[in-house]
């Protein structure tokens, strides 16, 4: 060993090199506990969300209902015999709903007693007793067992989430309610089952008949739209900017400004909408036609860049292996650039698309915010989406639409998870296996 | 073109090209006349133009921004910039084989079916295959690859990669192959393989190779030219230019002096 190399071995084998080495140790494992602990924070923080929302809106997926004897009176409901929908459509049927709750408890004398009593069960018991009789005409003048919904407080109360130690006054439901309520609990004619309504219908006035599926509804419309405008004119624009355009001050200049318009708030776009879309053009108010254009402008940015990127990943030289064997431009790109570039457009789009989804703003601005009951059976028909009902329902004083709130976040979360769990498929799907 | 063609008439003449990068100008009215069936070695040091020569023939520098190419390259007497002449024709009869392997990220079969197809050549699916199998053949590939072509290209060695270049550019029935050092990403037998391969492909296409390997060029070619900051210095024969070459500068390079 010459004395040159045993030098060598001691500047890396001295003290003091152990002593570098140890710090260099501690260094990378504290690097990875703040990683952890970063990890560990984002977990944290999704499980407190994932929870609470969850705690708060599982009871929402459920309803009281009360099952009352209904007396379809013919005398009531079609005093002529004729059995025309337009007479049965019209006729009143509060009447066998306070008929069949008086008949529970015979004891219950004068108006606001009466009208006490009339108040446990929902509002929505009318109409859905008249859909019964218009499906089934025959069912006038015979009687049945009908479970039709609790009203909110009612339901609420059942859910314990009325204080009974706070004085009368100070609650929704009263002391005679309760009672009433105990007392049908007692007979077995109180039952609490999955709320279909809440998943079917539309919204409503009425916390126990409002429903989440107009605004999802709402939301798959206009995200439609959304796609269809946004993914094919963002992968041509992008396309064309990497493939074809000539490097000059004018693709510079869209290139800044496709840059900055993924960076303008959203509800720029809403604005952008309303003079445009609905002023200028006269399209209908708080349609989902609208919405997804006004959406669709603002998630072209992003598409275009993601798209703009996945393209520019494709290696040159698998263009000029297909130029050289005299492939035309065109048939480069699609043949060759896009396939590969695909799985990055997919995950851009549906990013944006995911985007798309929560954004209440730009929505509000061209009157999606409308109370709307009917679920939309078109674009054009006024609708709602799903952060804005959110919102509507976040905004509402009764209590019961405190659960709905917390509901509609978990469709909306499922909405998002399913949206990315196609992205992650279809990704696999496309990705190149070799 | 013409119905009797002498063996080695000029296929590709080449006459006072210049071509510039936006202001910098990489070759300075280069001539050179490519005669049919032989092999063209194209040599030089590092940057002086071989190339871009070579990209010229086919216009593969019609994608590259600011490129502007001067002079005139005549392919069997027409010139390839010419309006009238179309670029995806030219390629199909003046192929290229990269420096770097660059199969498709497809099967074997779909990477040399590929040209074939969108020059609709083949009529049938089995006239197809015939020319999968055949150009596999020619290019020396198909007793390896036989039961993989439905295996990704992409999953072959280097050596088999380049091959199924060759194959894949041989496909299309050019008259002229290009190749831009075909060999310098491969191992001494896969080089050996592919040289063997270009003197049996002399016999039915036209030959440009660009190569740093002065034993390559000597061992493959008929005839060399030799590039130098962008000028074609000596042009000749193969065993005049490696022997007696009259410029000093080549002198100098083949007998690895500098470059
Ligand atoms: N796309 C391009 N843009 C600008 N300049 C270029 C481009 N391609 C080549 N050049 C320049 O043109 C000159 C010739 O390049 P070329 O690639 O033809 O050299 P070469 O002889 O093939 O070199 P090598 O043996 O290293 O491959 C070089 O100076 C190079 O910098
Ligand atoms: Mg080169």
């Amino acid at each position: 060993m010459t004395e040159g190399r045993a030098d060598a071995v001691g500047i890396h084998d001295d003290e003091a090199a152990r002593k570098r080495l140890r710090r260099r140790y501690a260094a990378e494992r504290r690097f990875r506990a703040y990683g952890l602990g970063a990890i560990g924070i984002a977990m944290l923080a999704l499980v407190v969300l994932l929870a609470s929302v969850t705690r708060s809106g599982l009871p929402a997926f459920t309803q009281h209902e009360l099952t009352l004897e209904i007396h379809y009176d013919a005398e009531l409901l079609d005093p002529d015999g004729t059995r025309d929908p337009e007479v049965l459509g019209r006729a009143d049927y509060a009447k066998p709903v306070r008929a069949a709750l008086a008949s529970l408890f015979p004891a219950v004398e004068g108006r606001r007693e009466r009208r006490q009593l009339a108040g446990l069960v929902s509002k929505g018991a009318v109409f859905e007793l008249r859909e019964r009789v218009l499906a089934a005409p025959e069912l006038v003048g015979t009687r049945e067992p009908v479970r039709v919904p609790l009203s909110d407080e009612a339901d609420q109360y059942l859910k314990g989430k009325i204080r009974t130690d706070l004085p009368e006054s100070q609650r929704k439901v009263s002391d005679r309610q309760i009672a009433w309520i105990e007392d049908l609990r007692g007979r077995g004619l109180v039952h609490q089952v999955f709320n279909f309504r809440f998943l079917s219908s539309g919204d409503s006035r009425e916390p126990e008949l409002a429903g989440i599926w107009g605004a999802a509804v709402g939301s798959l419309l206009t995200l439609l739209v959304t796609l269809l405008l946004s993914f094919p004119v963002g992968v041509a624009a992008a396309v064309y900017l990497e493939e074809f355009a000539p490097r000059n001050r004018w693709t510079d200049l869209i290139e800044v400004n496709i840059n900055n318009l993924a960076a303008v708030p959203s509800i720029v776009f809403g604005l952008l909408g309303l003079a445009v879309f609905l002023n200028f053009f006269g399209l209908p108010r708080s349609a989902p036609l609208v919405g997804g254009m006004v959406l669709a402008l603002m998630t072209l940015p992003t598409v275009i860049i993601a798209s703009r990127a996945a393209i520019l990943s494709v290696p040159p030289s698998i263009r000029e292996a297909a130029l050289g064997v005299g492939a035309s431009p065109l048939q480069v790109v699609v043949q060759h650039v896009l396939p590969l570039a695909l799985p990055g457009i997919l995950t851009g789009t549906i990013i944006g698309m995911a985007r798309a989804l929560g954004e209440t703003a730009p929505l509000l601005m061209i009157g999606m915010v409308a109370f709307v009951v009917d679920v939309p059976d078109g674009p054009l028909a006024p609708a709602t989406a799903l952060p804005v009902q959110i919102f509507l329902w976040a905004d509402s004083p009764e209590p019961a639409f405190r659960e709905k709130t917390a509901a509609a976040i978990m469709v909306l979360l499922a909405f998002l998870i399913i949206m990315n769990l196609a992205a992650v498929l279809l990704r696999n799907r496309f990705e190149r296996r070799w | 073109m013409t119905a009797v063609e002498p063996t080695n008439a000029t296929k590709v003449r080449v006459g006072d090209l210049s071509v510039f990068y936006g202001e910098k100008q990489a070759l300075f009215g280069v001539d050179l006349d490519v005669p049919a069936n032989q092999v063209t070695a194209l040599i030089g040091p590092s940057g002086c133009g071989k190339s871009t020569f070579l990209r010229c023939v086919n216009r593969m520098n019609d994608v590259i921004d600011g490129c502007r190419v001067t002079g005139s390259i005549l392919l069997d007497g027409v010139d390839v910039n010419d309006r009238t002449l179309d670029v995806v024709q030219l390629r199909a009869r003046v192929g290229m084989v990269f420096q770097k392997p660059n199969p498709f990220p497809k099967s074997v079969w779909e990477n040399v079916a590929y040209g074939p197809r969108i020059h609709g050549i083949a009529s049938s699916h089995a006239e197809l295959d015939r020319i999968v199998i055949s150009s596999l053949d020619r290019a020396g590939l198909l007793k390896e690859v036989q039961d993989r072509l439905h295996e990704p290209g992409t999953s072959l060695s280097g050596g088999q990669q380049q091959r199924l270049c060759i194959a894949r550019a041989i496909a299309v029935s050019p008259e002229v192959i290009l190749m831009d050092e075909p060999c310098s990403a491969l191992d001494p037998i896969a080089t050996a393989t592919i040289e063997g391969l270009i003197d049996e492909l002399r016999e039915k296409f036209t030959i440009v190779i660009v190569t740093h390997n002065m034993q390559q060029a000597a061992r493959v070619s008929q005839r060399t030219a030799f590039f130098h900051l962008g000028e074609i210095v000596e042009e000749g024969e193969t065993g005049k230019i490696f022997t007696n070459p009259t410029d000093q500068r080549t002198q100098d390079y083949i007998t690895g002096r500098f470059g």
